[in-house]
């Protein structure tokens, strides 16, 4: 196995490794710092919210914010479509997806949390790697119909050990689809270590199906914008799929039923800590007199506030109504699914 | 005798099973130190070893494919599959290997495999968590299908399931698993299939349901007895065997009979359940067999499960319709 270690700008202290030159300016690292802001305040606020019965299930992306916000900025949301599993909240906020969307379907209001026409994003999936055919048609049929545009997908190392990821990365590598796949390798599949899930490293697989892969410090905002801005060039240019195996952990549990103090050990998860991707980019920022306390507080006020407001936006939508049960079934029932409809609402 | 909800009685069968027969393992997903998501084989792998009980990686179709090796190679595998809808991730490996090496091997290899898998709704589990799925499986002829509803019969029917020299689909009903603690053996018993269950007696009316439905048909009973209404509850227990004599028994003497299920109405079990009785007693009948089950569309999200899945309100009302007709 090849032992090169992901590639990186900042080491863990926030200090520009030897050789390392951003490839954004300032203003844009600081757009992802708040997006990765807004992720990590929001997991705290709905995981009280869920504990309260508030909200469903649901899937922190606590610890891999670097990993799906420096992957997201490297999209044009006004031609590129973004398939996500479903542990990519801000990827899906900085796509146009509002936030009391997301609270909708959280809440059980699904109609309600209906995908905006405008946004070129698929629903989250929770049937593993089932995206990732769906990710390589839509890509696919971007190049056949020559449309702008490309295709990011995201998975997590567990899933990708179902079928559906090897088919669908063999098909992207035979018709050369513009898409990038976007793997957190965050240790963990609920309980499953990352030991446990592969014998080989992730960002390998790709060399197999006729394309490259690359892996990245995933709690590196820099080093995983770099790596991925270069991937979608990739695919925009015409040269077809990358694989990016972006090196993470999940600083939280796998959902809101998850027990980690069962499986997980301690130190591991306090190591974990001291590489936390927002403190080492607030690190750099502090270094460059970007950031301060008095910014951090301002944020933190504003953040809470928005959050605040999608969550108000969320409990005025109109109810779910079990009518809706019958909607989007077919674009027309069946004369049986229509008796079944009139008895459900009492007409019958 | 102790009392055990279905998740205790579980893994009291897998406990016992794993130390009297050593060839057995336990594979799936985070079935080793978490215990499962359930916690249906908590400790187990602390007390039998890594090599009893193994996680194995993220993919439903290896877990049911390789179950299939292991067996082959001389062990008696009894995998999970996290929740009953991810079955359809490994269908390829369940319906056209699974049920068929006996067959296609004319005999040299018959499989005593067990897949374990929770199904059935009315806990607010994510999309396809909840899919009662179990009559896609009777379409592969050659994989038993059993459907516990109590901790009694879950505990007797996996051991049962384990010993049978055969496939065995074993779903368990998520939603009554810690529902509530009923008297259990602590020690070795199995429970046969194709043998129902008579949940309660009574004269006026038949209701056939299994899993979980039998719960909704009891609270069912229990209303009906109010108004005067006496119904027997039946509890299949197993659809592949299906025990015929039952049924037919019960509908001949109070001729009339409701068959409710978790599934979505359309080619449900209760199709067959219903073809079956009117085949045997159909000149028992006093009216047609009425059908309650889930409506022909997706899972719906969580927030409207209630609506959708068969409820005793159901039950009661279609019972009536039944007996008036």
């Amino acid at each position: 196995m090849d032992e090169t270690p992901p590639i990186q700008l900042l080491d863990p202290e926030g200090k520009l490794v030897p050789g390392a030159v951003p490839g954004i300016d300032d203003e844009f690292i600081l757009e992802g710092l708040r997006w990765m802001l807004v992720s990590r305040q929001f997991d705290i606020r709905a995981t009280a919210l869920q504990r309260q019965g508030r909200l469903g299930v649901f899937s922190p992306v606590l610890g891999q914010e670097a990993s799906v916000v420096g992957s997201a900025m490297c999209l044009d949301p006004s031609i590129d479509w973004l398939v996500p599993q479903y542990r990519e909240l801000p990827a899906m906020l900085m796509h146009g997806f509002p936030l009391e969307k997301h609270l909708m379907n959280l809440t059980g209001n699904p109609v309600a949390g209906r995908i905006p026409d405008s946004v070129k994003m698929l629903p989250t999936q929770v049937a593993l790697a089932a995206q990732f055919p769906h990710a390589v048609g839509l890509a696919w049929g971007l190049k056949i119909q020559k449309k702008e545009g490309i295709v990011m997908t995201y998975i997590g190392e567990g899933a990708s050990s179902e079928g559906d990821f090897h088919e669908a990365l063999n098909l992207a590598g035979v018709t050369g689809s513009p898409i990038v796949f976007f793997l957190q390798n965050n240790q963990w599949a609920i309980s499953t270590p990352r030991r446990l899930q592969s014998a080989g490293r992730f960002a390998d697989r790709a060399l197999g199906y006729g394309f490259p892969g690359f892996q990245v410090d995933g709690n590196d905002l820099l080093a995983v914008q770099q790596v991925t801005s270069e991937a979608v060039a990739r695919a925009r240019e015409g040269h077809g799929p990358t694989l990016i195996e972006s090196v993470t952990y999940r600083m939280s549990f796998h959902n809101t039923t998850d027990n980690p103090s069962k499986y997980q050990d301690p130190a591991e998860l306090e190591a974990a800590r001291l590489r936390d991707p927002i403190k080492r980019i607030q690190a750099y920022l502090r270094e460059r007199k970007l950031w301060d306390e008095k910014k951090d507080t301002a944020w933190a006020a504003e953040i809470d506030a928005e959050i605040d407001a999608a969550l108000k936006k969320a409990a005025a939508a109109p109810p779910p109504n079990k009518s809706q049960i019958f909607d989007n079934v077919f674009a027309q029932l069946t004369p049986r699914q229509e008796q079944q409809r009139k008895e459900l609402m009492g007409e019958a | 005798m102790p009392e055990m909800n279905i998740i205790e009685a579980i893994r009291s069968a897998l406990t016992l099973e794993m130390e009297r027969d050593e060839r057995m393992v336990i594979l799936g997903l985070d079935v080793g130190k978490l215990g499962g998501v359930f916690r249906t084989t908590d400790g187990l792998q602390e007390r039998f070893g890594t090599n009893r009980v193994f996680d194995t990686p993220l993919a439903e179709a290896v877990i049911v494919g390789s179950s299939i090796g292991l067996a082959i190679s001389g062990l008696i595998p009894v995998a999970e599959i996290q929740f009953l809808g991810f079955t359809h991730q490994a269908f390829h490996q369940m319906g056209d290997q699974l049920g068929r090496y006996r067959y296609r091997s004319r005999g040299r290899f018959p499989l005593p495999i067990t897949i374990r898998a929770p199904m059935g709704g009315g806990t607010k589990t994510p999309e396809f968590h909840p899919d009662a799925i179990e009559a896609q499986f009777v379409q592969s002829p050659a994989i038993k299908i059993v459907m516990p509803s109590n901790p009694y019969d879950a505990k007797g029917m996996l051991l049962e399931a384990i010993r049978d020299p055969d496939p065995v689909l074993f779903c368990e009903p998520e939603r009554l698993y810690r529902k509530g603690r009923a008297e259990v053996p602590e020690g070795d018993y199995t429970v046969p299939f194709g043998k129902a269950r008579i949940v309660r007696e009574g004269r006026d009316v038949t209701i056939i349901a299994w899993s979980a439905a039998v719960e909704v048909c009891e609270v069912a009973a229990d209303r009906l007895a109010t108004e005067g209404i006496s119904a027997e509850v039946i509890d299949l227990r197993t659809l592949v065997p299906l025990d015929v004599e039952t049924m037919v028994k019960s509908v001949s003497a109070t001729g009339r009979c409701v068959v409710v299920h978790e599934a979505p109405l359309s080619a449900g079990f209760g199709a067959e359940v219903i073809a079956t009785i009117q085949e045997e007693a159909f000149y028992s009948l006093d009216a047609p067999i009425g059908r309650v089950a889930s409506y022909d569309t997706p899972y719906p999200p969580a927030s409207m499960e209630g609506a959708w899945l068969p409820s005793p309100d159901r039950v009661v009302k279609q019972v009536k319709k039944t007996l008036k007709a």
